[in-house]
């Protein structure tokens, strides 16, 4: 029997977010084909829409851009009608990406391993080519 | 094969110019594009022009070009912004005026056209014209409480400017990715309106996806890069450089930035800006193109150098976005603390009370938002919080009470519902913060509009600022 385990997207994602009128649209990156291959698998639109529900129940779109590694969501309604009739502190959901982060996903230890093993595709610097993830914990 | 190179400039009206300043003298750029107004920019724009009609422009612009064009004079670098927001000519005068006062001479030019506003409110229009872009609700719902209305004009204005000599070309609303596809198209010599191969519609989509990471100056650098762990390894934030890209003929891009300036080009901060405010991302819509990104290659160079190539595209539509504002009620705000003991059950009870002097005086709101700043202010309901027990173990907390009504006079009595709380409510208030801050609340309409009904009206005028 494989062992599974929950993980935040952070621990293999970055993500942003912006607004357009009342939509909230987000990015969110795998920093290497091996934590692609898990967003793209477990992140559905369902997924996404799942997850925001409790807080902003609306329709979610998406699309795939393996080419960099990407997957693309708007979440509709989400703005209270748009930034400037927005009460929110956050009225452009400039944070809203970190909830987006929070999203678990379920996937085997070994492809875990493997996601936070790779090397990244990003150039991060002249250090040591080590997840900038790892160093984190 | 001629290249050229062109910066970023600002991102929004209140950004920092500085880092400007350092990819003119550093950077080797030829053009710097500068992107004054985001979505709601034109909201606040349009409450300076109800105050005084010789504004309603992005009045950053003057000492901006005050510190910059001195720099740019010097090189030869020409400017293109979109700060003339709803008063184009206002801004060309105000920038004249003090040019004037130092004896400085440049060329400018005023882009005029993107002003939709009286469309928009001529109810003689069939009905089902200018419906809300995501709703389809019919404008007449809002029509008679419009404030603005501009259509996104493409780089054609900008490139005539430019053709014609500008060295300063001011735009109201163009596509913000078009205020840098202006000086691409002007100083490569692309076909833009005669564009109809792949190769011109594919060049044309490259430059579009430059503008695209260029146009939010910092986010395109290593500048709120979200992750975890990561953003760390940014360095000299405070020194960010903005993006800088050297386009060649063939449009492929190489994204960079000035030597010496912090904040990182890489494949991660390019790709987190190439989808930002993207919905569908195999058709991006810009009036010059219509952009597919499922073909783009982001090359990392390493050392602050991302290649950019394969963006794909296809003839724009017949129809330009347009993005209207409608006054929509008043907002007005109080941020009220409680300290330990029991703070989280103060700060409920406080809200409750206020709940109930607003059932007593009657006072006609649409609703009475509440968010708890340090809790979940930033994700609501998605914020796991403590246990009530925890809650009430903390050492402060703050409620952030919020009216919404559509009466001003509701909005300005807000604030005095609380001060005699501090005497006759709970205990250990840490104060109200906000208690006189009435604003008025925009929504939000974007359409389409034909773009036959837009374009004969788009104007260029060059004019030179005496020495």
């Amino acid at each position: 029997m494989t062992a599974t385990v929950r993980i935040p997207l952070v621990r293999i994602a970055h993500a942003r977010s912006g607004d357009k009128a009342d939509w909230v649209d987000f990015g969110l990156f795998a920093w290497n084909a091996a934590g692609y291959r898990l967003i793209e698998r477990e992140v559905t639109a369902e997924r996404v829409r799942a997850h925001f529900a409790p807080w902003l129940p609306g329709a979610v779109d998406a699309w795939a851009l393996p080419n960099i590694l990407a997957l693309k969501f708007v979440l509709r309604g989400a703005l209270q009608g748009g930034g400037a009739r927005n009460l929110r502190l956050d009225n452009l959901g400039k944070a809203m990406a970190g909830a987006l982060l929070r999203l678990e996903i379920e996937v085997t230890e070994a492809e875990l391993a493997e996601a936070l093993g790779a090397q990244r595709v990003g150039w991060w610097g002249d250090g040591p080519p080590d997840n900038p993830l790892e160093g984190a914990r | 094969m001629t290249s050229i190179r062109i910066g970023a400039g600002l991102g929004f009206y209140g950004d920092n110019w500085e880092p400007v300043a350092a990819s003119i003298e550093r950077g080797g750029v030829q053009f710097i594009a500068s992107d004054h107004l985001a979505e709601l920019t034109l909201a606040i724009l349009q409450k300076d022009r109800q105050r005084d009609p010789a504004l309603g422009y992005a009045r950053d612009v003057v000492p901006m070009l005050l510190r910059l064009w001195p720099l740019m004079h010097e090189r030869g670098v020409r400017f293109v912004c979109n700060a003339g927001g709803l008063n184009p000519a206002g801004a060309a005068q105000a920038v004249r005026a003090a040019f004037a006062a130092r004896g400085w001479k440049a060329r400018i030019a005023v882009v005029t056209g993107d002003d939709v506003l009286p469309r928009l409110q001529d109810a003689a229009r069939p009905a089902a014209d200018l419906a809300h872009l995501f709703t389809g609700e019919p404008v007449a719902q809002v029509r008679d409480r419009l404030v603005f209305g501009n259509a996104y004009l493409g780089a054609a204005p900008i490139v005539q400017a430019l053709d014609a000599g500008a060295d300063i070309v001011i735009t109201g609303r163009v596509a913000d990715a078009a205020l840098f596809l202006g000086p691409l198209v002007h100083a490569l010599g692309w076909k833009l309106e005669e564009a109809t191969g792949s190769q011109d519609l594919n060049r044309l989509a490259q430059g579009l996806t430059v503008g695209h990471l260029l146009e939010c100056s910092g986010q395109g650098s290593g500048g709120n890069f979200g992750s975890q762990g990561a953003w760390q390894a940014i360095p000299d934030l405070a020194h960010i450089g903005y993006p800088i890209a050297e386009v060649w003929e063939d449009g492929t891009a190489l994204i960079t930035k000035a030597p010496g300036t912090g904040g990182r080009v890489n494949f991660d901060t390019v790709r987190q800006q190439l989808l930002y405010e993207v919905h569908d991302p195999h058709a991006y819509h810009s009036p010059d193109v219509v952009l597919d990104m499922s073909g783009i290659h982001l090359h990392d160079e390493g050392h602050d150098q991302v290649r950019l190539t394969g963006a794909r595209g296809q003839p724009p539509g017949d129809q330009l976005k347009v993005v209207a504002g409608f006054r929509d009620g008043y907002k007005a705000e109080v941020t009220w603390g409680f300290s330990w003991p029991d703070a989280w059950d103060k700060a409920q009870a406080a809200t409750a009370t206020i709940r109930q002097l607003l059932k007593d005086k009657r006072v006609p709101h649409d609703e009475l938002f509440v968010e708890y700043p340090g809790l979940n202010s930033a994700h609501g309901a998605l914020a796991p919080l403590p246990a009530a027990c925890e809650l009430n173990g903390m050492n402060e907390i703050w409620a952030r009470l919020v009216l919404r009504t559509p009466e001003k006079s509701a909005a300005d009595g807000f604030g005095r519902l609380f001060p005699w709380l501090a005497l006759s409510g709970p205990a250990y208030t840490c104060g109200f913060h906000g208690l006189h801050n009435t604003s008025e609340l925009l929504g939000i309409w974007p359409t389409l509009i034909p773009r036959a009904l837009v374009e004969p009206g788009v104007s260029v005028e060059l004019v030179e600022s005496a020495a």
